[in-house]
């Protein structure tokens, strides 16, 4: 494999990564801040892609979809939160992975009835359709380089929110210790609302992101959920820093396993996982418990 | 044992051979059709009860255990032979061993944690054994393998039990459903129960007094996926045929449903739960192509409104008349 080659592969395991963190953050914030796991989180990258290929089909923009798409997600979550998901704070995880595993039901039909389970494709946005010509028969989209760029800006401002505001520190009181925060006074009420809605729109974001390069199909929500939990589980739960490492490595481990294990490729990530489990149970980030 | 519980007791005891009578004497009285559907129901709720040892009594939420019945579906369809029954004599082994193989190798990982991680680990790795079926190329891939023949018990020459005929098959499911009754009402008033009880209740003082808590889970955990694994091995025996989706992860929520429909303090709830849920699909799918839409509200009302499941709904029928006698 020559420089060129590699340096391909890796501007894809980075992209790769870049997806799987943005989905994989809004999992770890919202099982961090609100107690809560959520299977349906996969359900929401797949709804995301959904949207965006029915609403860049109507008006014709992708950015129409992208902002449209991430708006629709928010409400929907701020929806759940308030009629479902507030009804298992405090209950155990059984409850929370049973009512998760109705709402997937529940959206996989409502994608079914208004959408259908065709597979779709969707053009990437005006102006970042090129390639960039690296040499003679070598050329890498701009639109993949897009998604990096894009991925790190929303990374960037995640850390920011986390670290430089108020809310932020709310998050991360919570996240360290709940009953604690509570006991100063702290009310998580409006806080489990938007953290959750920030949650799914992520998930969504990360569906609309990927929608034009790779294609639109029933199944896509599924295939996500495991890598996220992969991501969390390498990463250590309800840490957004643990999500980048955890991710970053997914990218790297399936980028390259293809590359040069092909024929165990579909097993690294998970003998990745194993590896950490036995180094390190509660995630690269995680911290000990018991 | 005072006299309450005494009675209480005996009427258990009558429920049970009074349904053990009506469960015998259905085959006599129901068309092919309906025995072929209650030995489906019944082979599920094999599977739930199964589930429940590490759900229930565990306190462990594992969303692999379709993995473990899937794994011994396929292992019957790769030893039948093509033209010819396979011997229930070392298929059904083989693939319960193949089963708590698979058990004893996830649950030594996954039972390194917690809580909401120990999900997302066994759902991970049960994923990983679906795309290794999924993705195989001995197996039939995507597609799944056929079980061409029933397998069969001979003796010699001698035909002891021919699976074809769906009366034997429904009599040796119901068999093997009330030995596995047997076997996790021993177990979980065993001692060994008690430890497994008492970890899940409190893990710190369940350790500090001693108890090896890793090894008990894990033990569970293991017979557990067995258990699974008779089930799957049944299952793809009925069907005649098995695909991954048999080891996907959906299954494994399904199952968990049963499971909090009957009921996590008892052995035989969750096979309660298998049955009306079972029953509730057959319903659904008569009535509307969107049956899944239904079926998932259904789960999210059971879990919000009925967190303890049918005996909730019991319990509004009937109002219990001592409080806090249970």
């Amino acid at each position: 494999m020559d420089f060129l080659t590699f340096g391909v592969q890796l501007l894809n395991a980075i992209q790769y990564g870049a997806v799987l963190f943005l989905v994989a953050s809004g999992l770890t914030l919202v099982f961090g801040i609100l107690g809560v796991i959520n299977l349906a989180h996969g359900a929401f990258y797949m709804l995301g892609a959904y949207l965006a290929y029915w609403i860049a089909a109507y008006t014709g923009s992708f950015w129409v979809a992208l902002v449209g798409g991430v708006a629709i997600a928010f409400a929907v979550g701020l929806l759940l939160e308030n009629v479902f998901i507030r009804r298992l704070y405090g209950r155990d995880h059984l409850a929370q992975v049973l009512l998760s595993f109705g709402l997937i039901l529940v959206i996989d039909e409502a994608r079914q009835l208004l959408f259908g389970k065709d597979v779709h494709s969707v053009m990437p946005p005006e102006g970042l359709r090129g390639a960039i010509q690296l040499t003679e028969n070598l050329s890498y989209p701009v639109y993949r380089l897009a998604i990096c760029v894009f991925c790190l800006i929303v990374a960037a401002l995640i850390f920011l929110v986390i670290t430089r505001t108020k809310i932020g520190m709310i998050v991360r009181a919570g996240a360290e210790n709940r009953e604690m925060t509570r006991t100063l006074g702290i009310s998580f009420d409006r806080v489990n609302r938007y953290v959750f809605a920030v949650g799914i729109a992520l998930a969504a974001l990360g569906g609309i992101v990927v929608a034009p390069v790779s294609t639109v199909y029933p199944g896509m929500g599924d295939s996500m959920l495991i890598l996220s939990f992969v991501v969390v589980v390498l990463g250590g739960i309800g840490s957004i820093g643990g999500a980048a490492i955890g991710a970053l490595l997914i990218g790297l481990t399936d980028t390259f396993g293809k590359v040069f294990f092909p024929s165990v490729s579909s097993v690294l990530i998970y003998v990745l996982m194993a590896a950490v489990l036995l180094w390190r149970p509660n995630g690269i980030l995680g911290r000990r418990e018991i | 044992m005072n006299p309450q519980a005494e009675h209480r007791n005996s009427r258990a005891w009558l429920l049970s051979g009074l349904l053990l009578a009506l469960a015998i004497a259905l085959p006599f009285a129901a068309p092919t059709y309906y025995v072929q559907f209650v030995s489906k129901a019944l082979i599920m709720g094999i599977l739930a009860m199964a589930l429940n040892l590490v759900v229930g009594y565990g306190g462990l939420v594992s969303l692999c255990h379709a993995a473990f019945f899937g794994i011994a579906g396929y292992v019957l369809a790769l030893a039948s032979p093509k033209y010819d029954a396979a011997s229930l004599w070392w298929t059904l082994p083989l693939a319960v061993a193949a089963s708590a193989t698979a058990a004893a190798a996830i649950g030594t990982l996954a039972l390194r944690t917690r809580g909401v991680y120990f999900i997302m680990v066994t759902l991970a790795f049960g994923e990983m054994l679906f795309f290794l079926f999924h993705d195989s190329k001995f197996a039939g891939g995507s597609d799944g393998a056929f079980v061409y023949n029933k397998p069969s018990m001979m003796l010699g020459d001698i035909v002891l039990l021919n699976l074809e005929k769906p009366i034997v098959y429904y009599f040796v499911v119901l068999a093997t459903l009330v030995a596995v009754i047997a076997l996790l009402t021993m177990l979980v008033r065993s001692p060994f129960g008690h430890a497994l009880a008492a970890s899940r209740d409190n893990e710190r003082r369940a350790r500090a007094l001693g108890f090896p808590v890793f090894r008990i889970r894990l033990t569970a955990f293991i017979i557990s996926g067995a258990i699974a694994g008779v089930a799957g091995y049944f299952a793809a025996a009925q069907f005649g045929f098995v695909a991954p989706q048999m080891l996907g992860w959906h299954l494994s929520a399904t199952v968990l449903v049963m499971v909090l429909i009957g009921g996590l303090r008892s052995v035989t709830g969750p096979l309660l739960g298998a049955l009306v849920l079972i029953g509730l699909e057959e319903i659904l799918k008569a009535a509307t192509e969107y049956w899944k839409l239904v079926e998932g509200i259904i789960v999210i009302v059971i879990v919000l409104a009925l967190p303890n499941g049918v005996r909730d709904l019991l319990g509004l029928l009937a109002p219990r008349r001592e409080a806090g006698h249970d």
